[in-house]
Order: structure tokens, then C-alpha cells, then sequence
């Protein structure tokens, strides 16, 4: 156990800070700015360039797919992750983290050069097509169809749940093309432009007041069978690897220590008949319980690097971090919550509003990241059968409806 | 940047799980523990053998001097193993005091005996951190009258460390003094209630003008508290998963039921972070001194919680069974019981962490 960087990487660090420290001003600001929608793109936009440039976003994709074309180290992307934490300024992105490691894993030379180069500079943004009404937690049951007709398929049906298909350029969308086959053989994967004909967005408002997401309708929708990921019917295959991606990004321990950090600075400066909370001793005690599993989670963090810097497959530490990291981004949201009695309940740009109203709505937030993305409970089956080997439920009889 | 155990450390942890499985089986506590008695001579002989005493003692004195993190891989196997062993005192609070607060006369008379088993300490340091009698021991003319209660593995050592309100330490004899054995509810391990009148008693110089030695000592006697709960809440769980993997009712191993799988897996995600956790804290002790009162306090609380969760959970799972004495689960249960309200408990070191970051 050795917990410095080699000098190497503090050098790597170093410049780092530098970077921040001198272009930290161009970098879109986290909430509401003057700045009119396009004018915030421009700045997004810039950033990520820049980012990629300068090897802090995109690190590791291949330089012809516009990436920076770096060798992968895990401890590099983590000193990036914190450091941008620790700014406080938002990291760059590698286009968008389920689509494009898929595309660069499972697709062909021309979809690489077609998809990944534009996505990476934001200037072609994704929505996920997975889930259905009628198939959530079971997703290969679903059902919106996809018949080949000439050079394409002809797509019909229904997607549910698509955060910001309101918005986004293209759909990495799952279809059925295989009717009679086993459902799990009977799927697959396409990529298709949000403005092809026969596209319908309903925009779904959620508890938070804002449309994240969206309903999305399938009329007849036509797409060159050139624009499938893998082979047809293995699109459940190409799924899961985008799934990996995806559960990977969510309960990242880095958010929930700068989270921290913002528990205690409203914690010692709110008062309660003139004593500050902090002095509380019961929300001290429950601010320190949660201390206490933010360090353990970050711990656990600095296993699975080391466990990935060294090739290995870090197993049940990390199979634990989606179910464990947004229930404890949850709980930090929810004891400000309570510290702050009616103070907390307010919303909506209220008058009296504390932190922007941002302690409601990251507690709403978050128990949409518990149930999406897999729910809480996917994550204990998955737990306790791939890591733990306990024996998977039986079956219930087919019932064909 | 390597945050994992390296081979040796690997090695040396199983060396001590193997001996433990093959010598310390339930059976074998049971039967020791039966009369009230909380070692085994077997056990302590074959426990020397291994080093396990020396493991932070200086190879001057006879130690193998490996350090904290191999300790506290040490305390989760005897954690694991509900082994009848008084580790946390003789092996790591008691040379790490008269390591660094002994006088070179106590550091050669004491640690060679500790490393060959010879001699054994009581740890009495309940005055430094919540006192529960009238009458606080004090020190007068190098005599200490008082009580202490609550006295770690106090009931068969040769030697016991008692502090006193200023954070000094002192050494005494243990036939000196008045004992009577406390029963708690944890049978492999002793707590012991002894008397002090004008008790002859040897300070620890070092002790004397530095009260952070102690708060020092009580921090690794924490770390290692937390590991020995990680290794005996570990075997509850691993107990768990083998059970509803074999029990059947409805027709069905009972692991497949979500209820109970679930179970099996909010134990696994509460626990596998906590390695870490203790892991951090006890290599801190040496590598980041500056970090270790707040993590060795966070190894202490969260821990306390988590196996206080595990024990409970781990029992529901084996129904009926998981209740009776015939399964012997309880041991565990008892063990990361005691070990919750050791050294301080969970909310007593979560407002001293708070402390410590100026809250
Ligand atoms: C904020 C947010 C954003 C989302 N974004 C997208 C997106 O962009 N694209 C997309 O395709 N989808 C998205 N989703 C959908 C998300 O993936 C699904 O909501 C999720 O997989 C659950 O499916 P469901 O809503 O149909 O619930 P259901 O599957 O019906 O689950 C209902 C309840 O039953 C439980 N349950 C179901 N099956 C089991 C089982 N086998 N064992 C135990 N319990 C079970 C669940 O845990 C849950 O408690 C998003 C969801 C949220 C909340």
C-alpha cells in the first residue's frame, strides 16, 4: 500500500491546477448565467474543445475519432475527476459515456468516423431509446418492432422514460427485428436522427417540475439497415455493454465528498433560535454517520483504481457503487432537508430559498438515479447473484398474453 | 498510487486465517469460554508461534515490527475466527505505548516478554474516555487509588495499563490490585472491575508531559476494534450467503427468495466499503499521522453501525437456527456487540470526529 503519486503523476497533477487555474473563466457555469441557450452552447461547446486539446476530456479515444488520443490510466482520468471537483468546474465529456464506447467497442470504421468525431465536440447530443411502458426493469421484453423493408427498417411503436429526446440530435434506440426468436435473441440496435419523419416527442414533466423526459413515438419510421450497431438480433449484447458504461458514471464518490463539503457550509451557517445547526447534536451526529460512508465509498474507490491500473477486475467493490453511492447523494440531500425545517420544503424561485433550491431538487434527483438505471433492487439481484452467486429465481411459467 | 494489500500482506493475513480455521473452531471457543474463560493456552501458544504478539513491536525487542495494517489484517482474522485472544491490548495498545512513552529500562523488560507471550495486559483507559464511577482514579506519590471498570482482557494478565484523567499512563502489577470479572455478553473476551488503594504503580515517563500518546493509543485500539468487527461481520455474512444457498422451503434454496437475497446483498454493499475503510485507517497510522484521529474514529463508528446491521441481518436469514446456541451465530453477534461500545461508542467518537475537524 503506497498512497503517494509517483512524481509523475503530481507532475501530471500540477498541470493540471495550472490549466484550471488559468482558463477556469471560460468554463460554462453550473446554473443559470446570463447568457441567452445558444450563447451557453457556444461556451460548452468551446470548452470541450479545449478540454480535448489539452487531453482532459476524451482522453483516451483514438485522435481520428477526435479524442486525445491518450493511453488509458486509470489514475489519470481520477486525478482529473477530482481536481475538477475540486474547482468546482465541469469536466469535459467523452461524448456521451453509454453511446461512444459502444460505438468505438462494437461498431464499424465508418460509424466510428460518422458518429464519434461530432459527438464528441457536442455538436451531435443523444437520448437512450431503451425502455418501454410495458418494459422497465425487463427490458428484453420490449416490444417496438422493426421490419426490413428494401435498404431499411421500418420502425413501429413506443419508448418511455428518453431523458432529453426533447433536445437531442440522434437515438440510440433498442427494436425488436426478430419476433419468433428467444426475446433476449430477438433485438437490436440502431442509431437513427431524432428529425427522420414519423418521430413523435411528448415531453413527460417529472417531480421536479422540469421535462427531463419524454415519451417517444415510432410511426413508420424508416432507417438504413447501414445504421444497425453489431449484427441483427445481438442488440441485447450491444446494450449491456452500453449499460456498463452507463452504471459505471452513477455514484461517483468524488460527488458525494464535494456534496459533503456543501452539507457543512450551510449546516455552520443557518441558525435555529440563534444556535447554529452545526451545534446541533443531532444533526451533527447524522452529518458525521454520513461522513463516515462518503470516506468509506471513497476508500473503496481508491480499490477499484488500483484494482483497474493494474489490469485486475475490481468485482464486489464495484458492483456495489451504483446502489450505494446514490443512496448516499440521497440521504446528504435529505439532511439538509430536515436541518432546515420549513426553509426546506421551499421551491419553485421562492422568496426565503436557500442554495437556489437546489437541496429539494438534487433529493427529487437523486431517487430518479436510484430507480433509473437499473433500480435499487436490479442492483441487489445483481449483487447477490453475479458477485455473491446466490441462485437466480425460478422461472414463472411463460404466461403468452 | 496503490491502495491494496501487497503479497506479504495477503500472506500473512491467510497464514493467520488458515491456523485460526484449523485451531480455533467454534468448537473449540465453546469450550473454552464455558467456564468464563476468555483465553485458550493452546491458542496463545500457537499464536506466539506465528509472531502475532511482535507484529509492531521492534526487532530489537524481539518483534517482527510489520506495523499497523498488518495488525489490524490480524484482528480481522481473530474477528473472523471469534478467537479468544487478547490482541488489541497486549499485541498493539500496550507496545505502542511503552514503545514510545516507555523508559529504555520498561521497553527491555516489557516488550521481549510480550513477543514470547509471557506477559499479558489489562487495558484500563475508561477514565480518558467516558467514566462511569464516582471515584476517578488518581495518582499520589507514585501510588494510584480509585477504580477502574471496564478493564479489557483484565482477567488473566500478568500487567495492567491504567490511565488517569491527564492522559498519564501507568503500569501495575496485576495481583496488586482488587479484581472481580465483569460478564459481558461477549464470552471470548474478558472486562474486568479492579480497585486501586495506594497501589504501587510505574508511570509511563513519555505519558507524563504528552497526553496525545494516549489519545494516540486509543485511536489504533479503534482501528483495530473496527477490524475485528469487519472479520467477525465478514463470517456472518459469508455464513449468510452459504446458508441460502443450501436451505430449501417452498421447494426452493431460500437464497433465490429477493427477501432474502436482498439481504445478503445489503449486507455485502455495507460491508465491502468498510474494508476499505479500515484498510485507509490503519495504514494511515504510519504513512499520514495528520489524518489518523478522524479516520481511525470514523473506522470506529461507521463500523460499529455496519456490523450492528450485518449481526442482525445475518440472524434473520437463518431464521429459527440463526437464534438458537446449537448454530453458535451468537458468538458473533456478541462479538460485534462488545466491540460496538468498546473504546468509545459510535456517537461518543462521531462528536470527537467532529471535534477534530473544528464542528
Ligand atoms: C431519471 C430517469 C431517467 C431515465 N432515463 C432513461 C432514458 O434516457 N432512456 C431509457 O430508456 N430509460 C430511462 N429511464 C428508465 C429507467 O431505466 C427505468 O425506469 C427503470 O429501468 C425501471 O423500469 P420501470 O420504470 O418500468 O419500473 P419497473 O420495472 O416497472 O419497476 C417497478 C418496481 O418493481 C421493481 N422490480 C421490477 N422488476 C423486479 C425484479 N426482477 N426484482 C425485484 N424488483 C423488481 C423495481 O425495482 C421497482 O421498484 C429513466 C428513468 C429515470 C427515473
Amino acid at each position: 500500500m503506497d498512497l503517494e503519486y509517483s512524481a509523475e503523476y503530481e507532475q501530471y497533477r500540477q498541470d493540471l491546477r495550472k490549466f484550471l487555474d488559468e482558463n477556469k473563466h471560460r468554463s460554462p457555469g453550473m446554473v443559470g448565467t446570463a447568457f441567452t441557450g445558444e450563447e451557453r452552447e457556444k461556451i460548452a461547446r468551446d470548452w470541450q474543445a479545449l478540454l480535448i486539446e489539452n487531453g482532459y476530456a476524451a482522453r483516451t479515444i483514438p485522435k481520428e475519432y477526435g479524442g486525445a488520443g491518450q493511453e488509458p490510466d486509470p489514475l489519470k482520468a481520477h486525478i482529473i475527476a477530482e481536481e475538477f471537483a475540486r474547482y468546482r468546474v465541469r469536466p469535459g465529456h467523452s461524448g456521451d459515456n453509454r453511446l461512444v464506447p459502444t460505438v468505438l467497442d462494437l461498431g464499424t470504421e465508418e460509424q466510428k468516423r460518422w458518429l464519434v468525431p461530432p459527438t464528441l465536440r457536442g455538436e451531435m447530443t443523444w437520448c437512450q431509446g431503451y425502455s418501454e411502458p410495458q418494459s422497465g426493469s425487463d427490458l428484453a421484453s420490449l416490444s417496438t418492432r422493426a421490419h426490413v423493408d428494401g435498404d431499411d427498417f421500418v420502425i413501429n411503436g413506443q419508448k418511455i422514460w428518453t431523458s432529453g429526446a426533447q433536445r437531442a440530435d440522434m437515438i440510440f434506440c433498442l427494436v425488436r427485428t426478430e419476433p419468433e426468436a428467444p426475446k433476449h435473441q430477438g433485438i437490436s440496435y440502431l442509431v437513427f436522427s431524432m428529425k427522420t419523419p414519423g418521430i413523435d416527442v411528448r415531453p413527460l414533466v417529472t417531480m421536479t417540475g422540469e421535462a427531463t423526459f419524454n415519451e417517444v413515438f415510432f410511426t413508420d419510421v424508416r432507417v438504413p439497415t447501414t445504421q444497425i450497431i453489431g449484427k441483427r438480433g445481438e442488440g441485447w449484447f450491444v446494450a449491456n455493454n452500453t449499460l456498463k458504461y452507463e452504471r459505471e458514471g452513477l455514484g461517483d464518490p468524488n460527488q458525494a465528498e464535494s456534496r459533503l463539503r456543501e452539507v457543512v457550509a450551510i449546516l455552520e451557517r443557518e441558525t435555529v433560535d440563534g444556535q447554529r445547526i452545526m451545534d446541533n447534536p443531532v444533526y451533527r451526529d447524522r452529518l458525521l454517520r454520513l461522513q463516515g460512508q462518503v470516506l468509506a465509498m471513497k476508500y473503496n474507490s481508491m480499490r477499484i483504481l488500483t484494482s483497474r491500473s493494474k489490469g485486475e477486475e475490481p468485482g464486489l467493490p464495484r458492483w456495489i457503487v451504483k446502489l450505494q453511492g446514490c443512496e448516499l447523494n440521497h440521504q446528504l440531500a435529505g439532511l439538509v432537508i430536515d436541518a432546515l425545517g420549513e426553509l426546506g420544503t421551499l421551491y419553485y424561485n421562492s422568496p426565503l430559498l436557500r442554495d437556489r433550491g437546489m437541496w429539494q431538487q438534487r433529493y427529487m434527483m437523486d431517487l430518479g438515479l436510484i430507480i433509473g438505471g437499473g433500480t435499487a433492487q436490479i442492483q441487489k439481484n445483481i449483487i447477490g447473484e453475479r458477485a455473491l452467486g446466490l441462485p437466480k429465481e425460478p422461472k414463472y411459467a411463460e404466461v403468452s398474453s | 498510487m496503490d491502495f491494496a494489500l501487497s503479497e506479504e500482506q495477503q500472506f500473512l493475513q491467510s497464514t493467520v486465517s488458515d491456523y485460526l480455521a484449523a485451531n480455533c473452531t467454534l468448537d473449540r471457543v465453546r469450550d473454552c469460554v464455558k467456564d468464563f474463560q476468555t483465553t485458550d493456552p493452546n491458542l496463545t501458544e500457537g499464536l506466539v508461534a506465528l509472531g502475532v504478539p511482535g507484529v509492531v513491536i521492534p526487532e530489537e525487542f524481539g518483534g517482527t515490527e510489520l506495523g499497523y495494517l498488518e495488525a489490524a489484517l490480524i484482528a480481522e482474522a481473530l474477528g473472523g475466527s471469534i478467537a479468544p485472544f487478547p490482541f488489541i491490548g497486549t499485541s498493539v495498545i500496550a507496545p505502542y505505548l511503552i514503545t514510545h512513552a516507555g523508559s529504555d529500562e520498561q521497553r527491555a523488560s516489557l516488550l521481549p516478554k510480550i513477543t514470547t507471550g509471557e506477559i499479558q495486559f489489562g487495558i484500563a483507559f475508561t477514565e480518558s474516555i467516558g467514566r462511569r464511577v464516582t471515584n476517578p482514579t488518581q495518582a499520589n506519590d507514585g501510588r494510584l487509588s480509585g477504580e477502574q471498570t471496564f478493564v479489557i482482557d483484565g482477567s488473566d494478565c500478568e500487567l495492567i495499563l491504567i490511565s488517569t484523567e491527564g492522559g498519564e499512563v501507568f503500569v501495575v502489577e496485576s495481583p496488586a490490585v482488587e479484581r472481580e470479572e465483569l460478564k459481558s455478553i461477549d464470552r471470548t473476551r474478558s472486562l474486568t472491575r479492579v480497585k486501586l488503594d495506594n497501589t504501587p504503580c510505574e508511570v509511563l515517563p513519555g505519558t507524563v508531559d504528552d497526553p496525545t500518546l494516549l489519545s494516540h493509543a486509543l485511536d489504533i485500539g479503534r482501528i483495530m476494534i473496527a477490524a475485528d468487527t469487519l472479520g467477525a461481520a465478514q463470517t456472518m455474512l459469508d455464513k449468510s450467503v452459504e446458508y441460502a444457498g443450501e436451505r430449501k422451503q417452498f421447494n426452493r434454496v431460500i437464497g433465490s427468495f429477493q427477501a432474502v437475497k436482498h439481504m445478503c446483498a445489503e449486507m455485502a454493499a455495507e460491508l465491502e466499503p468498510c474494508r476499505s475503510l479500515v484498510w485507509y485507517a490503519a495504514h494511515s497510522v504510519l504513512a499520514i499521522p495528520s489524518e489518523t484521529h478522524l479516520v481511525a474514529c470514523h473506522a470506529k463508528a461507521h463500523l460499529a453501525e455496519v456490523g450492528q446491521f450485518v449481526a442482525r441481518k445475518s440472524t434473520e436469514v437463518h431464521g429459527g437456527m440463526g437464534f438458537t446456541d446449537l448454530l453458535g451465530l451468537h458468538y458473533w453477534f456478541k462479538r460485534i456487540g462488545l466491540n460496538r461500545q468498546l473504546l468509545g461508542t459510535p456517537d461518543q467518537v462521531r462528536e470527537e470526529a467532529a471535534q477534530a475537524q473544528g464542528w
